[in-house]
């Protein structure tokens, strides 16, 4: 007794350490194997030649132009004319004899205030001067001769400034000095994103809210909640109106294409599912179908697509219908597979005829969990609507590509990001609270 | 008996009554719902196709013209296909690489997420509402877009797509992720900390266990839909064998044999890892549930 007691605990004690073993390795191991992997692909990846391709410059021209914005005060060197444009854009210039308060024009002299006790001054014969309140005033002439000439020795320069004969280049915290053979430009930063509301040319620019919906008549053409309406819709710089157009577009793309799929799925899904379709071979092509739908990209639908029917939303559109008919397809035959067979029987024997059997035995059982996952699709295909659209061309997807090779606008590409955030953080929302109703009218 | 007939004649004529209407005003909501619904796709077709480049009855017989064209040629160079297919395995690895990769980043951050996200197990109560919405806005970004700001900064490559997707990944995976934490037992959590175990011990010993098969099903349907996103990068220049189809889908190139070796690849490797993962996750989760 006292034998088998001393072996079976042997036994046990053997059997529970080879387990442990197992754990441990299990615990070391698939850590490990992660790790091994990770350091593969760090170096397949080439990361550590990442450091030399990575571009900070533009790194920081991003971030600093994504929440601020420069006005450029610049001078023609060969007609003198100067002119003040936000970004240095036509659509944000200011109009002929205005001038922000920090430029004052005075004859062929142009005085420009910068912060922090910074100046610079367009002085006539194409002079420059910078004043920087610690360093003193760094003066600038152009000549077609001479080219660019500074009043201080090239040695005496500080880092800030640099200086060859075509261009002289001052880059302060307060604000920026180019001088070339062609032009002499100031510009001066801001925080924000310039003219959202409304353009130079707007009689709105520069009115507050308050002073628009209750103050005296700004136009006297338009009543003033009409007008500012008017030029906010139509601003030429952030086109409200074209990405209002764009996001129309994406939801439409995501509206079509799921509803769409939906459509072609259901009667197909009839066809794929054991219970309704007697037939294997059948069942068996639809469903290598539905498979080959699926497992063909919609990256390629995409591409085939547009040959066919150019950039657009109705591209976008067909290809989400092509790529989820095949998913739809499959969860709703897995979904018809599983119908009560109870509820067809009991209304089958009221004497009901098949069409009547589907719709009052089939469809009451099946129709909400099909909603939910339409409505589950309809979320993520906006997702997938503003990355086709990159592709295809349209919606916000093609603005956002746009702004983004545009390599300046990233204020536009910031506002953009923001608003599909926002788009498919509300349809998640809105399909989450159909759901849930859905799912709750059902129990 | 005879009062009770007498008196219930009337409320059963209410009841038929009322119980009709109901119908009655059933079918008209539903009716205006599907009305609404069909003007709707039928509204939206119209402008759809209106602001599309090409319309939808001008194309619609021509798309099969491309397809046919470029099997045409392939079927033409069918001899260099194998060549072909050995060649753009690489450019297949790194797809695959980035899909793995950020699949496996962006999971192991949506546990974070999500552990930090799930009433009951947060280790900040307070701040569970941020992480939520953290991980709302990070699913919510195309990758495309963080895609394209990256290779701004980065050059191109496979980093820049890695990074995006693993972000959107890590976000998805924070909310799937939570909403199987919300179902956990939470007896053991209780045990261990009964013992003094801290939060890190109960979550790695009480947690864990318990998700870990849903978890990796989650994971795995991730990878193939990962695989497609990869795949779609590579076409705006993040490397992979998304970049050597632009490339070689352009018309009159004469390179169509690549493309068709190209979507064989890519064909083969998403039906794949659709079976292998479906076959694991059946295995995991023991139905065939997803």
């Amino acid at each position: 007794m006292a034998e088998t007691a001393l072996f079976s605990r042997e036994d046990m004690k053997a059997d529970a350490s080879r387990l442990f073993f197992r754990k441990r390795l299990l615990a070391f191991g698939v850590p490990g194997l992660i790790l091994v992997y990770l350091t593969y692909v760090f170096f397949a990846f080439d990361v550590p030649g990442l450091a030399d391709r990575m571009r900070l410059d533009n790194a920081a021209t991003l971030v600093s132009d994504a929440v601020s914005y420069k006005t450029h005060v610049t001078r023609d060197n060969r007609s003198g004319e100067v002119t003040v444009a936000k970004e240095g854009e036509r659509k944000g210039a200011y109009p002929e004899g205005e001038t922000p308060e920090w430029v004052t024009i005075d004859g062929d002299r142009t005085f420009i205030t910068l912060p922090d006790g910074h100046a610079a001054e367009f002085g006539p014969d194409n002079t420059a001067v910078y004043i920087h309140p610690e360093f003193g005033r760094i003066e600038a002439s152009v000549s077609r001769a001479g080219g660019v000439q500074v009043s201080i020795a090239e040695t005496d320069l500080p880092d800030w400034v640099s200086y060859s004969s075509s261009r002289l280049d001052i880059r302060t915290e307060a604000g920026r000095l180019t001088v070339t053979r062609n032009r002499t430009e100031v510009f001066r930063y801001f925080w924000g994103w310039e003219l959202f509301w409304f353009t130079l040319d707007s009689p709105y620019h520069d009115h507050g809210p308050l002073e628009i919906a209750f103050g005296p008549q700004l136009d006297p053409e338009r009543t003033n909640l009409e007008g500012a309406w008017e030029d906010f819709w139509n601003n030429s710089m952030w086109r409200h109106k074209d990405v209002v157009w764009a996001l129309g577009e994406t939801i439409l793309m995501a509206f079509l294409g799921t509803m769409g799929a939906a459509l072609i799925a259901l009667p197909l899904a009839f066809l794929a599912a054991k219970n309704f379709a007697p037939l294997m071979i059948v069942r068996q092509a639809v469903r290598r179908v539905f498979d080959f739908v699926r497992g063909v990209d919609a990256l390629i639908f995409t591409i085939l697509l547009s040959r066919a029917f150019g950039p657009g939303p109705l591209t976008g559109a067909l290809a989400i219908l092509i790529t989820d008919s095949g998913s739809f397809g499959k969860l709703f035959s897995e979904a018809l597979e599983n119908v009560d067979k109870k509820q067809i029987e009991g209304v089958a024997s009221t004497g009901a005829k098949p069409l009547q059997r589907y719709r009052f035995g089939v469809v009451p059982q099946i129709a909400p969990i099909l909603l939910s996952q339409v409505l589950y699709f309809l979320e993520s295909n906006t997702r997938s609507a503003t990355i086709i659209g990159a592709i295809t061309g349209g919606g916000i997807g093609l603005l956002i590509t746009q702004a983004i090779n545009t390599q300046k606008d990233w204020e536009e590409v910031s506002y953009y990001i923001v608003l599909v955030i926002l788009m498919v953080i509300a349809m998640d929302w809105i399909s989450g609270k159909i759901r849930a109703r859905l799912i709750h009218g059902a129990s | 008996m005879a009062d009770l007939t007498a008196a219930s004649g009337t409320p059963v004529q209410d009841i038929r009554d009322s119980y009709l209407a109901m119908v009655q005003r059933r079918r008209l909501y539903n009716g205006v719902l599907l009305a609404v619904f069909v003007v709707l796709m039928v509204s939206g077709f119209y402008v759809a196709d209106a602001r599309n480049a090409g319309g939808f009855w001008d194309g619609w017989h021509q798309i099969l013209d491309f397809p046919a064209g470029v099997v045409s040629e392939a079927w033409e160079k069918r001899a260099n296909l194998p060549a072909l297919l050995v060649h753009y395995l690489p450019s297949l690895l790194e797809t695959f690489n980035i899909a793995a990769v950020s699949t496996l980043i962006g999971c192991i951050a949506g546990l974070f997420l999500s552990l930090a996200a799930t009433r009951g197990l947060a280790k900040w109560p307070l701040l569970i509402p941020v992480f939520r919405r953290l991980s709302d806005v990070l699913r919510a970004i195309p990758e495309i877009v963080i895609a394209l700001v990256l290779i701004f900064m980065m050059g191109g490559g496979p980093v820049p797509a890695m990074i995006a997707i693993a972000i959107h990944t890590a976000g998805a995976m924070g909310k799937l992720y939570s909403e199987v934490n919300e179902n956990v037992d939470l007896k053991p959590l209780e045990g261990l900390s009964s013992v003094g175990a801290n939060w890190s011990q109960r979550m790695l010993l009480a947690v864990i266990p318990q998700v870990a098969p849903n978890y990796l099903s989650y994971a795995l349907l991730r990878l193939e839909i990962n695989i497609r996103a990869s795949a779609i990068l590579g076409f705006v220049g993040a490397g992979g064998i998304g970049y050597e189809l632009r490339n070689s889908m352009s018309w009159g190139q004469g390179k169509f044999d690549e493309a068709a070796a190209i979507f064989i690849l890519l064909f083969a490797t998403i039906v794949l890892v659709d079976q292998v993962s479906s076959h694991f996750r059946n295995r995991l989760i023991g139905t065939g549930g997803h």
